[in-house]
């Protein structure tokens, strides 16, 4: 499907892309906050800040952490006792929440979290990649990935969405790149509360933390029974899929915006080279392919907007007709040489009829700009695989040989 | 009093971290949510599909049991379910003093209406005996043993009542399994007084310290009578109420003597003079609380 915007030109104003992310957690009535100040999240969580002093969110508070293990720890307990919660962070503050996320998700606690994605040290650096929350991908969270300013907002109602149904009841996280969308102003629609009261019920938690039914929450698993606490997880992952794209239908039915469910396709279906893509690299890939569609190039994107649970059979569906496939990654995987996206699409490949060739291209790490012209390189270089076949599998698209 | 911690457990014959937990849920009643970092406790009494736990429970991270507990705290607050509910985190000693440190430090310095109860039997017990931030000086645990050249722990116990006080805690006190009347009345009075309160319980541990089963309140009684453990109560940072030992004050031997974990002092060379410095540290405790 291709993407459908009908923005209510009406309803639009300049809003930075925290703010948005932000008012969007304050129209979905959380419970409890719980957040640690970290560049490029922070303006989230001071913006959230500033409606709580505004008395702008009721029946909600807001803890003041002294650290995001903390942040995420208190979430544990505030979402076992009932409450729909939120909590923002990134790279630095994200890893060091490693251990709660797995818990988090273990319990199953539907918590909903923003990645104002951002490069990992060592060395420091502040800008954006996607190293961050890759490296999460095994943690039982659900990672959703937005393009722009308006996706990364109108998603926060959309994950509370998904991870809240009964068949789910799972962590997510909504991931919008560092500064390249957090920190930039762009005309959009902000959530409305009588919409949003429409599409996003109230929470009910099947069970909470009440001394009137009382119930042990966490408890020790040994080998007779944890293998099946895992296999429950992965079917909520599984269960998640069909939800996602039902939580997009239902928002474009609510709201009329829609952005894809788990993947979106813009110009493949009749594409020799289709490019895949997470985050506001898809933008960048979009203007691209409408520059070389002009010329008589048929290129295709392929957003993809869900990495956990991983859509495979959407991806093999919306690739098999091309003749090259280049995933762009904003992460590695040290001793791999390969980032997540390129690896897991050719293993969804492995051991089906489709024989399609595909490339791994490493890109924009660490904030690096990526120029149209760097999109077009790759372009010019994926025309050469069709007609000579793969000569580099998957290498650094922008390296810098002088500094090495 | 009814307990709502059952029996059935998989803890030691005589474990002190069941006694305390059974003890706290009679201080606190049916209308409290406990939770619990990892450690023995969470181990013993949750093994799936039983528990031990007759009023709501969650263990989340060996790290974060104040961090969860305000967490709790919060979500009541804003859903209007608070009430009279009362938020308590039981946890080790190890959860407490050391790993667990700046959740509970974060947890006391915004207030959260909780009460944090230490069950502190000097060791991590959970993971085989190794040393932690409560650890007496000179015990031999698995990670500081007594050897040729070494007479256990090194390192003198944390002083977390302090640390705790220092936050503005309105209500901090010291108690021991020894004593289980007054545990219960100072864990009933901490989980009363509005605020984060802190309950710091001394735990002997039969399998960690090396004692019989059926001792467990009489070492624990030793460590108070001879000022090793002493027992005070302390509100918004002054000490209001103490335990006297009066007559019945006895040497540090007499307690150090039935325990394993410090047999070494009585056999090495040298052993004598550590005694010695074991009795300044019990000197120093009788005069500055007037135990006397
Ligand atoms: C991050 C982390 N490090 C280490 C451990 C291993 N571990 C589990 S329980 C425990 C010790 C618990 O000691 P304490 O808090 O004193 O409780 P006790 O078992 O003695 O009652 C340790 C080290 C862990 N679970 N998590
Ligand atoms: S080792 Fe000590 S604390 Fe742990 S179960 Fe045994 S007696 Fe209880």
């Amino acid at each position: 499907m291709t993407v459908i915007r009908t923005l209510d030109k009406d309803k639009m104003s300049v809003a930075e892309g925290s703010y948005a992310v932000a008012h969007a957690v304050k129209i979905c009535r959380p419970n409890v906050i719980s957040a640690y100040p970290i560049t490029p999240q922070t303006h989230i969580v001071e913006d959230l800040s500033q409606f709580m002093a505004d008395g702008e969110i009721s029946n909600c508070e807001y803890i003041t952490v002294e650290s995001e293990f903390s942040a995420l720890s208190a979430l544990v307990g505030s979402a076992a006792a009932g409450a729909r919660c939120y909590s923002a962070t990134t790279s630095q503050g994200l890893e060091l929440m490693h251990e709660v996320l797995f818990n988090m998700s273990g319990m199953r606690l539907p918590v909903v979290m923003t990645i104002a994605n951002r490069a990992v040290s060592a060395p420091i650096n502040i800008w954006n990649d996607h190293q961050d929350s890759i490296s999460q991908r095994d943690t039982g969270w659900i990672q959703m990935y937005a393009e722009d300013l308006q996706e990364s907002s109108d998603m926060t109602a959309q994950a509370y969405k998904v991870a809240e149904d009964k068949d789910v009841m799972m962590p997510a996280m909504t991931c919008m790149d560092g500064f390249i969308l957090s920190h930039v102003y762009e005309p959009l629609v902000l959530l409305e509360q009588d919409l949003v009261d429409e599409y996003l019920p109230p929470y009910e938690p099947e069970y909470t933390l009440d001394p009137k039914n009382p119930l042990t929450f966490g408890a020790f698993a040994d080998p007779t029974a944890y293998t099946e606490f895992r296999y429950l997880q992965q079917q909520a992952m599984d269960n998640a899929l069909p939800k996602i794209e039902e939580a997009a239908n239902e928002f474009y039915e609510i709201f009329g915006r829609y952005y894809g469910g788990l993947i979106d396709e813009y110009e493949t279906e009749d594409a020799d080279i289709i490019l895949m893509a997470m985050g506001s690299l898809v933008g960048t890939i979009r203007d691209v392919v409408d520059k070389l569609r002009a010329k008589g190039i048929k290129v295709g994107l392929l957003k993809v907007r869900t990495f956990r649970p991983f859509p495979a059979e959407a991806i093999r569906n919306a690739i098999k007709g091309a003749r090259v496939v280049v995933a762009l990654d904003k992460n590695i995987s040290l001793g791999l040489n390969e980032g997540a996206l390129f690896t897991e699409t050719k293993a969804s490949l492995y051991n089906t009829k489709i024989d399609v060739p595909i490339v791994g291209r490493m890109i924009g790490h660490g904030g690096r700009d990526i120029p149209v012209k760097t999109i077009e390189d790759i372009v010019e270089e994926a025309k050469g695989i069709i007609s000579s076949g793969i000569n580099t599998e998957s290498k650094y698209a922008d390296l810098k040989e002088d500094l090495l | 009093m009814k307990s709502l911690f059952t029996s059935g457990h998989r803890g030691c014959a005589g474990c002190c971290d069941a006694m305390v937990a059974k003890f706290t849920l009679m201080a606190a009643g049916e209308d409290c949510i406990v939770i619990s970092p990892t450690g023995c406790l969470e181990v013993m009494s949750t093994p799936y599909p039983e528990t031990s736990w007759e009023v709501p429970w969650i263990h989340s991270l060996f790290e974060n049991a104040g961090a969860v507990a305000s967490g709790v705290e919060a979500a009541l607050k804003a859903m209007g379910k608070k009430g009279d509910t009362k938020v308590i985190a039981l946890a080790g000693d190890g959860a407490t003093l050391d790993i667990g440190m700046r959740s509970i430090s974060g947890a006391f310095e915004r207030g959260h209406d909780i009460t944090y109860v230490c069950m502190d039997n000097e060791a991590y017990m959970n993971t085989g005996v190794q040393r932690s931030g409560a650890t007496p000086f000179d015990a031999s645990t698995t990670t500081s043993p007594a050897g040729k050249v070494s007479y256990g722990n090194p390192l003198p116990k944390k002083n977390m009542p302090a640390i705790m006080a220092a936050h503005g805690s309105p209500y901090i006190a010291t108690t021991s399994l020894g004593y289980p009347k007054d545990m219960i009345k100072k864990i009933k009075k901490a989980t009363e007084i509005e605020g984060p309160t802190y309950i710091h319980a001394h735990a002997p541990c039969t399998t960690g310290w090396g004692f019989d089963t059926s001792k467990t309140v009489e070492v624990a009684k030793l460590a108070v009578q001879t000022g090793l453990w002493p027992l005070y109560e302390m509100e918004n940072g002054e000490v209001t109420k103490v335990r006297k030992i009066g007559k019945q004050k006895k040497p540090v031997e007499d307690y150090l003597k039935m325990q394993k974990r410090f047999k070494h002092l009585f056999k090495m060379e040298g052993g004598e003079e550590q005694l010695k410095l074991i009795q300044a540290l019990a000197d120093k405790n009788i005069e500055d609380f007037g135990l006397e």
